[in-house]
């Protein structure tokens, strides 16, 4: 059976992207701005791009925040992008006051300001060991480049176990993460040409095989 | 490994098709905006600029449907600019598909312009665009406005460091000097500029020979390079270029 993919919907300029570059692959997408689509999804995206604020008072404001979180406990595969991978901690130091869906544990930091900020352009990941291999990152060559652009970051230190890649500016970074039916990377595949087109045709893949 | 130098087509268009000219002036058609994205997609250029020339000249409304044509066509970031004076301007070509916006003219006359847009939109979505002319007693580049026409009292540097102080979350700096030239980048202009800024700097004017973008990466400190003509008239390719810059230990980003 062919699974409808949906995208969380809050306003960010990339939801256009993703929804174009998932409808490539053969995807069928449904975009979400309210808790009943939310509780009727069978795969995620939370697309983003912007501040921290932006995305964390868009979810609260649309009352998106506790069907999200139903959705994810319930396991169907998630994919956070950018910002969606940050929202994944307890919060953000580029909006200190706000709460994030703390499902991971850390902050998320300003990148070091003895480099060029906003982390801009395309970038290579550090694949870390791990015993099971990434399935976000299947068929694609290790030394692919990925199309980033934000200023903060979640450092590794945090979060060991579910760190699948890193990449460094300034300092070294969370670029993919995954744990169970989350997933979440830094960069933009929907931007990173023929590696990110890969990288959502696993995800597809994914919410296909899953029931 | 660490983070590619940007190589970035740019598409100057009146409208309707792209459109060259030296010094900004002397306009001639240049082809058809959605074929030539799809080709530098291919081709393997890092991002895709499109610019509204004529809306920054007469105030005609930006061109949404060629944004959202050469959008459907991408796989890589797209900037789309000229003509954007409004918060609402900006939303229009975001919606259309626009990853980053540019803003010049608009911005030179109310700065207030720049934090509305990166307010709305993210730092790293708001870059501004500086033409800049070095004055006759060859001691300061100063800005120029309304597609390099008008000449302002404002030192390029001095507004360069404001506008990222507003939120800018790039520069796009454009030689008058340079542009169309042909000579190379403006290697001073461009290290005076990256030099005072913490945000990337992508160079614009005056591209020909892969030495010239070597020269910019290198003793320009340039983050991006940006040209126009030698891409569209095949005088130089894109994949060539990158594959010289990394035979010359300039880290780039070279697609399969």
């Amino acid at each position: 059976m062919t699974r409808t993919i949906t995208l969380i919907d809050y306003g960010a300029g990339n939801v256009t992207s993703v929804e174009r570059a998932l409808q490539k692959l053969g995807s069928a997408t449904i975009r979400a701005n309210t808790p009943a689509q939310i509780d009727q999804a069978t795969a995620l995206i939370l697309p983003g791009v912007g501040h921290f604020a932006a995305l964390i008072r868009a979810l609260d404001e649309n009352d998106l925040r506790a069907p999200l979180l139903a959705a994810i406990e319930r396991g169907i595969p998630f994919l956070g992008i950018c910002l969606g991978l940050q929202a994944l901690y307890a919060g953000s130091d580029e909006a200190a006051d706000l709460k994030g869906l703390a499902l991971v544990p850390g902050q998320v930091v300003a990148l070091p300001s003895n480099v060029k900020l906003p982390h801009m352009g395309w970038n290579q990941l550090q694949i870390q060991p791990r015993a099971t291999p990434s399935r976000l990152l299947r068929g694609i060559s290790s030394d692919a480049h990925f199309y980033f652009a934000h200023s903060f970051a979640a450092l590794p230190l945090q979060q060991k176990a579910g760190t699948v890649a890193t990449c460094t500016h300034g300092s070294e970074f969370i670029a993919v993460f995954e744990r169970n039916n989350i997933h979440a990377v830094q960069f933009h595949p929907e931007k990173s040409g023929a590696p990110g087109a890969q990288l959502l045709a696993n995800f597809f893949e994914m919410a296909e095989v899953t029931t | 490994m660490s983070l590619a130098h940007r190589i970035i087509p740019c598409l100057d268009t009146d409208g309707v098709r792209v459109v060259k000219g030296v010094n900004f002036v002397g306009l001639r058609d240049a082809g058809d905006p959605v074929a030539l994205a799809a080709r530098y997609n291919a081709e393997g250029a890092d991002e895709l600029v499109v610019l509204d020339i004529a809306a920054s000249r007469d105030r005609r409304p930006t061109f949404l449907d060629i944004i959202r044509r050469v959008a459907a066509e991408l796989a890589i970031p797209l900037t789309a600019g000229g003509g954007i004076r409004t918060l609402e301007d900006a939303r229009a070509v975001v919606h259309a598909g626009a990853d980053k916006i540019t803003v010049n003219t608009a911005a030179v006359q109310r700065p207030e312009l720049i934090s509305e847009l990166s307010r709305e939109f993210g730092a790293q979505a708001v870059v501004l665009a500086i033409d800049a002319k070095l004055d006759d007693e060859n001691n300061h580049w100063h800005v120029r406005i309304r597609g390099g026409h008008d000449a302002t009292d404002l030192d390029a540097i001095a507004w360069a460091k404001q506008g990222v102080a507003a939120g800018a979350g790039e520069i796009l700096l454009t030689s008058v000097d340079r542009d169309g030239t042909q000579k190379g980048f403006d290697v001073p202009l461009t290290a005076a500029i990256s030099n005072a800024v913490t945000v990337p700097v992508i160079a614009s004017g005056g591209a020909k020979l892969p030495e010239h973008f070597a020269e910019i990466f290198r003793d320009g400190n340039a983050d991006a390079a940006l040209a126009a003509s030698i891409f569209h008239d095949n005088i130089q390719s894109i994949r060539e270029l990158k594959n010289y810059l990394a035979a010359e230990k300039i880290e780039v980003h070279l697609s399969c």
